[in-house]
């Protein structure tokens, strides 16, 4: 026998059986975003074997997605590329609008820009990116943007920026008083200029594991607003900041896929997280809030009306839903971005 | 002679670096089995010994499912890239050049200077087509690829025990006119053996650490252990991981341990 | 050689060739289609043709008057790699070649011992190391508290997030890949040789120089390879150690494929990271079958 039909032989019998029975669901997910609890509560119910896959980034489930093949049945896609996903014709127009758990749904989460009436899509968390800080170090107002772009003295070399591009040059933009996307060379140069002016006060850019908060080697980070949350249970110096500036939300969505094969019991999962005590679940686990009314009592004490989750009233016109960027300005912030870390 | 007692095996300052090479790999894994007991959550603040951690990390199946993925693709990719490797250094080398080798000795090479996202991207176009066409979504397209990035690690040390390797055993044998299969296996086969040996393992821990390629190419229910651990350890870091990390050391030990006393216990 | 020796030779390599260029020839070929297209709105490529991504592999156009020079940052990026990637292989090399001299000098017995006791540590996934390495360079981290305690220092040295950090890391993970070949290399000598050479009338420099190197140099060409190659397309490695701050080649071109949604830019960018490891390669290529025709 030949090497190669000997690697075809093995290849076969190791073939993992596909899963296109009835009664299985395959999740493409964000990691760690999804509740071990909700997946087994949803099994008991309806008799389906789940099965979870996790991804790193939307240009990561995009690309594999796009290619074809991949097997899965549902994605969790961010708010800013769900109209890359539907023009691309990528999602499955499931009117999750007639599902019977629809009525839960808030409707500031209905009349939205990326899937206005919600005829592809269901909520799945929502969330703000902003700064966190130590107060037991800096005794100052944090909600600003200037913790990481104008560093007080006392965080100097102990903050990080997470390695999120898009939303790192939409806040510095907003601070130096451009609109995000913007493809204004005045405001683009102000924004790099500012940014890397405050490059030598940061310790690091980079997806920071929590023990470095919590062990306060790192003081400051731009930061969403859910891990914010639980750097704060671990050590409750830390304090989350809604730049008055400007500041992100997000929503993360969950939507089925054009080319799924379990089509029925994904549509089974986008009605069963639409109900008030499932998406609690979700929050629990993720800490950022999910959009459905009358899931606040079944949340963990304190989640409900943690300050993570509870947008200051006079902050809340500085929040701005993240657009996703033609590709002229993407090309900018891409150039920015490669100045500022190279 | 014996004034001179010279041994060539003790070259002057080899052991003392030798010695500090394997201590400096092994104090981060101490760090590492030290903080698997720890009661606490958090890494880098000690709350007691606990065995909590190990509990919970046997009670975890995404960990557990991982880690079966991993080690049967690693050991399968490792398996067939060193055969291949193997036989593609017998051909490279202990000749006068003849045609082709330096083409099949860049060829073999290749895989090295392509970055995992770009072949991981380009894996993933083919592939995913493959996948379409033919409906199947196995193991295999893991195995097949990392099978191909591990060859060039299978292959260098394997060529590197080869070169100038003395042939006149072999050529003896054939004098003595045993088959050339024979020869093969009782006398060419035990001098390659360490060679094949280390190939086997680069090419076993290459396999094992591979993130980008996996979680591109990875089917629903494919994570594979780096792939887990990656989205774990960006978020929730917690003790969980050293004592996950301390399991897959443990076994590893065993194992070498078993091996090495299977090898003695033949003399 | 025989014409039939040249075809069983063909034949052997056969099976890992085809399985090379199935799987990853003809995927490179697809990156350099799309070196010449138009990056598409969200990542993947517009099929218009385009030399916008070669060209922006080492120029740029001012952002503001649109005067073209050669681009900085990428200019900077590529001299890091190569750098830290030599140092790395060197690194190993001081570390790897007495360690794998050590082993080869075992009883023949033990030498699989020592050799698995090489790549157990690595059978800890390379997250998972690198963040106890970090364990041991961070301010309030065991090396730190070593050097004050024998007070060497007296304020904590910022280790983490440097270029110090990236290598130590790379090195660190790259180490079995110098180690195994070498040792694979040294192995199959007969000690008694040389010391019947030494015995006989040879020098210990004369015997260094005309035995022991000889012996080496095929392991410590073939790990120099694996060790340089991989360390200049490194991405995981320069990401956690460095924290983000100073960018190599592999976190450059994985930009581009994900939040840069630039792929032909990265496509570029591999071929000519690809080219100059081929480079490299034919040269080392000449090296070894060129060495031993005058031999």
């Amino acid at each position: 026998m030949t090497s190669a039909s000997r690697l075809a032989l093995a290849a076969l019998l190791l073939s993992a059986a596909p899963a296109l029975a009835e009664g299985t669901l395959n999740i493409y997910n964000f990691g760690l975003y999804t509740p071990p609890d909700l997946l087994e509560k949803f099994e008991k119910t309806y008799d389906v074997k789940v099965t979870l896959t996790e991804y790193d980034s939307n240009e990561t489930a995009m690309a594999k997605i796009e290619a074809g093949g991949h097997g899965f049945d549902i994605v969790m896609p961010s708010a800013s590329v769900v109209p890359i996903y539907i023009e691309k014709g990528l999602l499955l127009k499931s009117e999750p609008n007639q599902m019977e758990n629809f009525k839960n749904v808030d409707p500031k989460w209905v009349e939205i820009y990326w899937d206005n009436g919600r005829h592809y899509t269901v909520p799945w968390v929502w969330g703000t990116t902003g700064v966190m800080v130590n107060t037991k170090v800096y005794k100052g107002d944090i909600n600003t943007s200037a913790i990481f772009l104008d560093p007080p003295e006392e965080l100097k070399g102990k903050i990080n920026v997470v390695p999120s591009m898009n939303d790192v040059i939409d806040m510095t933009i907003r601070y130096v008083g451009g609109e995000p996307c913007t493809t204004d060379k005045a405001v683009l140069k102000a924004a790099r200029d500012k940014l890397i002016a405050a490059k030598p006060s940061w310790a690091s850019i980079d997806y920071t594991s929590f023990e470095k908060f919590i062990n306060e080697d790192i003081n400051a980070s731009v930061f969403w607003s859910g891990a914010a949350n639980r750097i704060r249970a671990e050590n409750a110096g830390f304090a989350y900041g809604y730049p008055k500036e400007g500041y992100s939300l997000w929503q993360d969505n969950v939507a089925i896929l054009a080319d799924a094969q379990n089509v029925e019991n994904a549509k089974l999962f986008l009605n069963f997280i639409m109900a008030p005590e499932n998406a609690a679940l979700i929050s629990n686990y993720t800490r950022y809030g999910n959009g459905i009314i009358g899931s606040d009592a079944f949340m963990d004490p304190g989640l409900a009306d943690a300050p993570e989750m509870i947008i200051p009233e006079n902050l809340k016109a500085a929040g701005h839903f993240q657009q996703t960027c033609p590709p002229e300005a993407q090309a900018f912030y891409t150039r920015i971005w490669t100045d500022l870390t190279k | 002679m014996a004034d001179r007692a010279f041994d060539i095996r003790r070259m002057p300052g080899a052991v003392t670096l030798a010695v500090v090479c394997f201590v400096i790999l092994y104090i981060p894994m101490v760090i590492l089995v030290a903080n698997s007991f720890n009661a606490g959550k958090v890494i880098g603040q000690w709350e007691g010994l606990s065995l909590r951690w190990y509990l919970a990390a046997l009670q975890n199946e995404a960990f557990l499912a991982a880690a079966a993925n991993s080690l049967v693709l690693a050991t399968i990719a490792a398996f067939m890239a060193t055969v291949l490797a193997t036989m593609a250094a017998l051909a490279t080398t202990r000749s006068d050049g003849f045609r082709g080798k330096g083409a099949i000795h860049i060829v073999l090479n290749q895989p090295l200077m392509v970055p995992e996202i770009v072949l991981a991207i380009a894996l993933l176009i083919i592939l995913a087509q493959v996948k379409q066409a033919t409906g199947y979504t196995g193991l295999g397209y893991l195995i097949a690829a990392h099978t191909t990035f591990c060859i060039p690690f299978a292959y260098m040390p394997i060529r590197a025990r080869l070169e100038g390797m003395d042939m006149t055993l072999e050529t003896a044998a054939a004098d003595l006119y045993a088959s050339r299969a024979y020869a093969f296996r009782r006398v060419t086969l035990p001098l390659l053996a360490p060679g094949i040996l280390a190939g086997f393992m680069l090419a076993f821990v290459v396999s094992l650490d591979d993130v980008v390629i996996s979680s591109f190419l990875k089917s629903p229910g494919q994570e594979t252990l780096p792939t887990y651990l990656m989205g774990e350890l960006r978020r929730n870091l917690s003790s969980e991981i050293y004592a996950i990390s301390s399991l897959l050391l443990l076994i590893s030990v065993l194992i070498v341990a078993g091996s090495w006393l299977a090898t003695r216990q033949k003399t | 050689m025989t014409p039939a020796d040249t075809r069983r030779r063909w034949g052997l390599a056969l099976p890992a060739v085809a399985v090379i260029t199935l799987f990853s020839i003809l995927p490179l070929g697809v990156v350099v289609l799309y070196s010449v297209l138009t990056p598409g709105d969200y990542g993947n490529v517009r099929w218009v043709l385009s030399g916008e991504g070669w060209f922006s592999v080492l120029f740029e156009r001012d952002m503001f008057d649109e005067t073209v020079s050669l681009s900085d940052a990428h200019i900077t990026i590529l001299f890091r790699s190569v750098g830290l990637s030599l140092a790395t292989t060197l690194l190993t090399l001081i570390f790897g070649v007495p360690t794998a001299w050590f082993i080869a000098t075992r009883a023949p017995r033990q030498r699989g011992f020592w050799l698995f006791l090489i790549t157990i540590p690595f059978w800890t996934n390379l997250l998972v190391r690198t963040i106890a390495i970090q364990e041991i360079i961070r301010a309030e981290g065991v090396l730190n508290r070593i050097l004050i305690g024998l007070g060497l220092i007296e304020q904590p040295l910022q280790m983490m997030f440097t270029n110090f950090a990236v290598l130590l890391g790379m090195a660190y993970v790259f180490l079995p890949l110098m180690v195994l070949p070498v040792y694979a290399a040294i192995e199959k000598f007969d000690f008694r040789l040389a010391e019947a050479g030494y015995d006989l009338y040879a020098s210990r420099a004369y015997c260094l120089r005309r035995v022991i190197l000889p012996l080496v140099r095929p392991g410590i060409i073939a790990g120099s390879i694996l060790v340089f190659v991989p360390s200049l397309g490194a991405y995981v490695t320069p990401r956690i150690m460095g924290g983000g701050n100073s960018m190599m080649l592999g976190n450059l071109i994985e930009m581009q494929f994900g939040q840069g949604r630039n792929w032909p830019l990265g496509a570029a960018l591999s071929i000519t990271l690809t080219l100059l490891v081929l480079g490299a390669l034919i040269w080392y290529t000449r090296l070894t079958t060129g060495g031993r025709r005058h031999g």
